[in-house]
């Protein structure tokens, strides 16, 4: 009998915290759906509190729509199945207006059917590897072309690096980006036996065999770069292990897709003084805004606290989102995706910033050295480079378009002229 | 027979009162055919939590009853996953690239078909061609076959392997530990064939389905709930009879119930095959309510999590284990949903989503040491059943029958 | 070739213009301002090239300046200058010509000049010729660099010029070597390079490597129409590994000697160009769903002479048995590349040699890494019978500690020095309180502590993410433990490793002491073997165990502090090291440490094996090892050296 009492009384419990709340106009809400603990923690905490400041700074500024902005956080958990059940339940249960999220590729793919079901709104702050465009999702990050391909041709014609190890870490973004890399490549002349991949598992910690092989690799006489998608705190032991073989700068480059200031924090750079990244901002552009911004920053999370690409991309996103939303006049989805087409909001670095209707943005690139500080110092950026959701450089993407504004399709055919799916691929 | 069966253990019939009582009130308070008190997402998480609770009653006979410590079981979980997922995702894909072909000038060729398929299945990571595991992955029959076959064959493999060699105790757990971690390490490679660390995705939208979620929520809390009962059903009747009896000594004392001339190795062999064949249906049926399966989800710390829940509801009994997978796993995803507030001891905030775990953890090591029987052994308390007193600790059933001082001793 | 055109021309250009105005540091530049301001490698040569050329007494130090990013340019009149940063967003501007100081300037008026990598290695290059002589050594050393980095032929004069002179002999070594690179590669007398590389041949270096390379490189051909005086290495047959059958059908075709042959796909697109009214030569559209009906179709549109005509009958396997492909080296002289081929055939023997002892030291390091980790986790688990998986985060909570005790003590060496001791007390702190309160009460259900110090490592593991945060935290090696240990250009590693080594056999050491030689170590055994009978000789039982588990929690501190110094800390760590190191003790055997010591080996050899076998997949290694793993213990159950007898306890 107990069994049942007791199996009563869990159902009740929790079926209270299961029903749906009230949706009210007022406060707008904004979901925020990164993951506060397990192994994404460390990049995506920051995006978290980088969206609370944001929308303390605009409640300051009086709302939205004569609202206050609430933001609902959730915690994934770095678990990927579970994104897409806090997805659910933050356009379902909580009824929020706009979703700020995600960091890894796979935590996206998570999302993306739930996010199309319920036509939700995900802005996406991350760079990633393209080959996807969702109706319900603006990309803010790089894509391919804003970020490796730039870096590649830096690589090419500034540097004259001749013969290219793809170092990753065995997921989808490396492996999709060194398979663009790979096809740009040899469009551009460079042989197989020039491009050394390999893919290490997350986390990975001894380096000595792949920095000696990627040294062994300059025994042609060609000059060697490394182009690394290496994710996360595997970074502190390749930089760590490149800094004890000797490996300088000017005989073998480095440059990191992944790389950003939180990531330099973790150790000591005197070593790595001249490797790259390539990113849409560095917290060393030298703007006004850019000065507001890491101040507003350390003052809220403390003077050794680091601003980054992704903070940037949720900056130009979450404005771009307050921006639409009140040229709507109101937070509808629909309405709101329509009015953010040819948003233009200033970036960080300098510049304007447009949406375009395939949900990317057109950003600049920034190249920069790794200076003994930890910060970089901005060696090349370019003019603004539209996003492009399906790449130029593999046979089955080149013939795809994403033009949500006027076509309404996100994989659109060029040479059949037909839509291939408006659902996303997930 | 069967009323024997019935009569002589009325916590079965209990059970599956409540559960079917329990399935009648989510019917009745969901969205998809009720009056839409509990939300779709929560019904969703009820019927994973079902297929948890089927997972853990396999966990229950391995170890409440058989003594072996698997630390593996996740693995099959995830198998099952992956080869219901395998189907979900070709058919589903299949739909979309013939739709899309058709427009073409010329009808598609079957080839050209299966070619559209994998790039659009495997694209992203950087392939086209069907790997040799997706071989069946065009038939919902051989897939769903696969779904029993692939984990009981590995299962198997490697208890045939492991209990040959009479690796028992904490080895066993630990090279069940490292097969889960193999597994979740090659399915992390891209040239397993089964999307690396993106694993299956949008598992949730059955192919040709045009119900709403919904709808198909209830349809697999149903299953679910039906799995469940069934699985209960099968593993309450297996540790009844004769063959409950020689696993249960098995546990208690292995040497002894090898000389009464008993094969143990057959009969832990078959426990671990057919727990892993329960863990893969509980598997295909949480995935697909999950939208993805991946490595992650095999990693060992899952597995560890099952032996905590069946650790925490009460090892030794069926009821134990699926109360343990259900009242953790639901408290877990409350506390961390960010929904409770803050407790603040003065200058100390506590934040739960941080210090969930913390609690989590600490509760296993105080359910361990004062509370060996778990949340069943309430119902101990509350029947009035108490062991007879024979001095000591009890020693959980891995130790077998045996006291404390009678261990020593 | 190009660079000295350019430079030529650039020089005539500046002469002419020297004959207008007097040249200064200032008005070269002013010249050149915009390719200095775009700054890219592809267009900046005439500048550089201007400035070397220039027979100013400043162009070397304007070079330098240049490189090292010192170099500003006044945003409103585009004027540059040296310039030194102050303090305030201020800089202090000098002339180039005069030296003389214009005092300092705003930021906000100025933009800093920043040479990229690719720049800068031209600039070096440029400057070779007015550093070869340098009186500073490290100037001559960086001019060395630059020719390392782009060797040219224009190079070898002055660095042959500049050798009789040089005083280091370390210098003067390096310089004699890098000049019989240059030979090698540039001296255009056909016998001094064949000499030059018969006296390096059995060189280690990359770089000589790099030289022979280049001049064995070779491309497959056609032999018809090749010149006569091709340097031919050998004929290739189509279907060779290096030379596909549709590779050589490919070039065939380049070469107008074959006909292409339309793949489905064209095929597919002829078709579809031939569709009239709903049909294809006379089969319905719908029909042509699959490729016999499509191929069929085809033939009919070639038989009518719509289409090129496609049979199967010519494949191009036969095709290409009609033609002669060779392998053609790019260097002309066959003299040369017989002995490059020779000299490389000798080196890469001595390379695989010498990367055998590489990848040994690599399985060395890495066993010592998992003998570290494991060695605590041996102790309890392997003499206690206790399965500690807190222990990763014992690990943790050592790394932690080194972090902080570099919070409060800058010196490196000296704060690694108190870190180890302080971590040790740390840990076994943490393991004597452990043992106290949860493993006591549970050492008779090996079980139940498996999942008891689960539970305490997860709970460990969030408190250091609540303490920490979830960012890897720098744990910085001192200097003198910076940089590698290089025995030549193949095998190397780092002194960090070695350090890690050294600990280990410190620790195995310290370990076979306390077990052999100690009262502890003598009570230890004795409880381990009967704990009954112990206590009766007067042992307390309860006090060995508290300490044996101290003991082995301590040393997990230090491997944190040794293991955070080479990879990271993050809370995270352990949990990365606890399945690796379960296994160590497994396969090596519980209960004795030179068990753990041979699985620590087996593991990290067999690892390194696999990753050689797949460079490419690091992860396939580490998957394959743990399967083997698994196989091992089939055969070996109680691993390689088993304990036999009382001690084994069964």
């Amino acid at each position: 009998m107990t069994h049942l009492k007791s199996s009563l009384a869990t159902a009740a419990l929790l079926a209270g915290f299961g029903a749906p709340a009230l949706a009210a106009d007022c406060p707008v809400k904004v979901g925020v759906l990164h993951s506060l603990s397990g192994t994404m923690a460390i990049s995506e905490t920051t995006l978290k509190d980088t969206m609370l400041m944001l929308i303390e700074q605009q409640n300051a500024k009086g709302g939205l729509l004569g609202c206050e902005l609430e933001a609902v956080v959730v915690d994934p958990a770095s678990d990927w199945p579970l994104f897409a059940e806090k997805a659910r339940e933050l356009l379902t249960v909580h009824n929020v207006d706009v979703i700020f999220g995600n960091w890894t590729s796979v935590s996206r793919k998570s999302v993306l059917p739930v996010i199309e079901e319920l036509n939700g709104l995900l802005f996406y702050p991350v760079q990633y590897e393209g080959e996807e465009s969702s109706k319900n999702v603006f990309y803010t990050g790089a894509a391919p072309n804003q970020q490796a391909i730039p870096a590649t041709d830096y690589f090419l014609e500034e540097l004259g690096v001749e013969k290219f190890a793809l170092l990753g870490t065995d997921y989808v973004y490396p492996r999709t980006t060194n398979n663009i890399l790979e096809s740009y490549l040899k469009q551009k002349g460079i042989a197989d036996s020039d491009i050394f991949v390999n893919y290490t598992p997350f986390g990975h910690s001894d380096w000595s065999k792949i920095v000696a092989d990627v040294v062994a690799l300059g025994a042609d006489g060609k000059k060697v770069g490394v182009i690394s998608t290496i994710n996360g705190d595997a970074n502190i032991g390749f930089y760590k292990e490149l800094a004890a073989a000797g490996v300088s700068a000017d005989d073998i480059p480095v440059v990191a897709f992944s790389v950003g200031e939180e990531e330099l924090s973790g150790l000591d750079t005197t070593n790595l003084v001249g490797h790259l990244a390539a990113w849409n901002y560095f917290q060393s552009a030298d703007t006004e805004i850019n000065a507001d911004f890491v101040k507003a920053w350390k003052a809220k999370m403390g003077e050794d606290r680091v601003t980054n690409d992704p903070m940037e991309a949720h900056y130009i996103g979450f404005n771009m989102w307050v921006n639409a939303a009140t040229a709507a006049g109101s937070t509808d989805v629909d309405a709101v995706r329509t009015a953010m087409y040819g948003q233009e909001f200033p970036n960080l670095t300098g510049g304007t910033a447009v949406m375009l209707p395939n949900h990317h943005l057109a950003k600049p690139v920034l190249i920069g050295e790794i200076q003994a500080d930890g910060q970089f110092d901005i060696i090349s950026q370019t003019s603004e480079v539209p996003g492009d959701a399906w790449t130029d450089f593999l046979p089955e993407s080149a013939v795809l378009m994403s033009d949500w504004k006027d076509l309404g399709c996100g994989m659109y055919n060029t040479q059949t002229k037909t839509c291939v799916q408006t659902l996303s691929n997930y | 027979m069967r009323n024997s069966f019935v009569a002589r253990h009325p916590s079965v019939l209990a059970f599956l009162a409540l559960l079917a009582l329990f399935t009648l009130g989510v019917s009745v308070l969901s969205e998809g055919f009720g009056i839409g008190l509990i939300s779709t997402s929560f019904v969703k998480t009820l019927g994973k939590t079902l297929c948890l609770c089927l997972i853990a009653v396999a966990m229950d006979l391995i170890w409440g009853y058989c003594g072996i410590l698997s630390l593996g079981h996740f693995a099959f979980f995830g198998l099952g996953g992956y080869m219901i997922g395998m189907w979900l995702m070709y058919e589903r894909t299949r739909l979309i690239v013939e739709g899309s072909l058709a427009q073409g000038a010329l009808p598609p060729t079957e080839q050209e078909v299966v070619d559209a398929i994998g790039t659009q299945i495997f694209g992203v990571v950087g392939s086209s061609d069907f790997p040799l595991v997706w071989a069946f992955a065009d038939s919902l029959i051989l897939q769903l076959a696969m779904v029993v076959l692939a984990p009981g064959l590995l299962a198997l493999v490697f208890g045939w392997l492991a209990f040959r060699s009479r690796v028992t105790g904490v080895y066993l757990s630990i090279l069940t530990q490292a097969m889960t971690l193999a597994l979740a390490l090659y399915l992390f490679q891209n040239d397993s064939g089964l999307r690396g660390n993106n694993g299956l995705s949008g598992l949730q939208n059955l192919p040709g389905v045009e119900a709403p979620q919904a709808v198909i929520s209830l349809w697999f809390f149903w299953a679910s709930a039906l799995a469940l009962g069934l699985g209960y059903l099968l593993a309450a009747w297996i540790v009844s009879g004769k063959f409950g009896s020689v696993i249960r000594g098995i546990r208690d004392n292995e040497a002894r119930v090898r000389f009464l001339g008993y094969s143990v190795e057959t009969y832990k062999l078959a426990v671990f095959t057919l727990t892993a064949c329960i863990a893969g249906i509980a598997g295909a049926l949480y995935y697909p309510q999950a939208g993805i399966v991946n490595p992650a989800e095999i990693a060992p710390i899952a597995s560890i999590y099952l032996a905590v829940w069946v650790a925490i509801g009460g090892r030794g009994r069926l009821y134990g284990a699926v109360i343990g997978a259900a009242f953790v796993s639901l408290v877990s995803s409350w506390f961390t949903g960010g929904q409770i507030p803050d407790l603040v001891l003065g200058p100390l905030t506590i934040k739960w989503v941080d210090w969930w775990t913390i609690v989590l953890g600490l509760s296993f090591v105080l359910v361990t040491l004062f509370a060996p029987s778990g949340i069943g052994g309430l119902f101990d308390l509350w029947q009035g059943r108490r062991p007879p007193d024979r001095h000591g600790a009890d020693l959980g059933p891995d130790a077998g029958a045996l006291r404390e001082r009678e261990a020593t001793e | 070739m190009t660079r000295l055109m350019i430079a030529l021309a650039a020089l005539v250009l500046f002469c002419a213009q020297a004959m207008a105005q007097e040249t200064t540091v200032q008005s070269v530049l002013q010249a050149h301002r915009e390719t200095i301001e775009k700054g890219s490698r592809t267009s900046i040569g005439s500048a550089i090239d201007a400035i070397a050329a220039s027979g100013l007494p400043q162009a070397q130090e304007v070079l330098q300046v240049w490189a090292a990013k010192e170099m500003w340019q006044r945003s409103d009149d585009g004027l540059f200058y040296r310039g030194t940063e102050k303090p305030a967003r201020q800089v202090e501007l000098f002339d180039f010509d005069t030296g003389q100081s214009f005092g300092t300037v705003s930021r906000d008026e100025l933009s800093q000049i920043k040479p990229n990598s690719g720049v800068r290695a031209m600039i070096g290059t440029a400057l070779v010729q007015f550093q070869l002589s340098d009186p500073d050594p490290t100037r001559r050393a960086e001019a060395l660099d630059a020719i390392q980095r782009s060797p040219g032929a224009d190079l070898l004069a002055p660095l042959r010029a500049s050798i009789p002179a040089e005083p280091d002999t370390a210098l003067k070594a390096r310089k004699m070597r890098v000049e019989r690179l240059l030979t090698i590669a540039f001296d255009p007398d056909e016998p001094s390079r064949i000499a030059a590389i018969e006296e390096m041949s059995g060189d280690l270096g990359v770089d000589m490597r790099a030289t022979l390379n280049p001049l064995l490189v070779t491309r497959i051909a056609l032999a018809e129409g090749l010149p006569e005086t091709a340097n031919i290495r050998r004929e290739v047959k189509p279907g060779d590994p290096a030379l596909g059958v549709a590779a050589a059908y490919d070039m065939l075709i380049a070469a107008g000697q074959a006909q292409p042959i339309p793949d489905n796909e064209a095929r597919k697109a002829l078709l579809i160009a031939n569709m009239v009214d709903g049909q294809v030569a006379g089969v319905p559209v719908h029909r042509l769903d699959s490729q016999e009906a499509r191929d069929a179709a085809y033939v009919q549109l070639a038989q009518a002479g719509l289409v090129p005509r496609w049979s199967t009958a010519e494949a191009p396997e036969v095709v290409v048995t009609r033609h002669r492909f060779v392998e053609v080296y790019s260097e002309p002289s066959a003299a040369v590349t017989e002995a490059a081929e020779q000299a490389l055939a000798e080196i890469e023997r001595r390379v695989g040699l010498n990367q055998a002892i590489d990848l040994g030291l690599d399985a060395l390091s890495l066993a010592s890494i998992y003998f570290l980790a494991a060695i605590g986790l041996a102790i309890t688990f392997g003499v206690m019978g206790v399965i500690n998986m807190a222990h990763g985060e014992f690990i943790m909570m050592g790394a932690y500690t080194g972090y902080m005790v570099q919070q409060v003590i800058a010196d490196h060496t000296l704060s690694i020095l108190v870190a180890i001791p302080l971590a040790f007390a740390v840990t076994f702190a943490a393991g004597v309180t452990m043992e106290r309160l949860v493993i006591r009460h549970l050492y008779n259900r090996p079980l139940e502590t498996l999942l008891a110090t689960f539970g305490i490592s997860i709970a460990l593991q969030q408190l250091a993410k609540n303490i920490f945060g979830t960012q890897a935290r720098p744990l910085t090696a001192p200097g003198w433990l910076d940089g590698a240990w290089v025995l030549n250009d193949v095998v190397s590693i780092s002194y960090i490793r070695i350090a890690i080594f050294v600990l280990a056999l410190i620790f195995l050491g310290l370990f076979l002491f306390i077990m052999r030689r100690t009262r502890l170590g003598l009570e230890t055994r004795a409880v381990t073997q009967n704990p009954r009978m112990a206590a009766s000789m007067g042992i307390n039982p309860d006090r060995i165990n508290m300490l044996t588990f101290g003991l082995g929690s301590g040393i997990a501190g230090i491997a944190g502090v040794a293991i955070g110094l080479f990879a990271k800390v993050t809370s995270e760590l352990g949990s990365d090291y606890i399945v690796q190191s379960f296994m160590t003790v497994v396969v090596g055997g519980v209960g004795n440490i030179w068990g753990t010591l041979a699985g620590a080996a087996m593991i990290g050899t067999l690892q390194k094996g696999i990753e050689w076998l797949n460079p490419s997949n690091t992860l396939a290694a580490q998957t394959y090892m743990i399967i083997f793993i698994i196989i091992f213990i089939q055969f070996r159950p109680r691993g390689i050296i088993a304990l036999k007898g009382r001690a084994a306890g069964d």
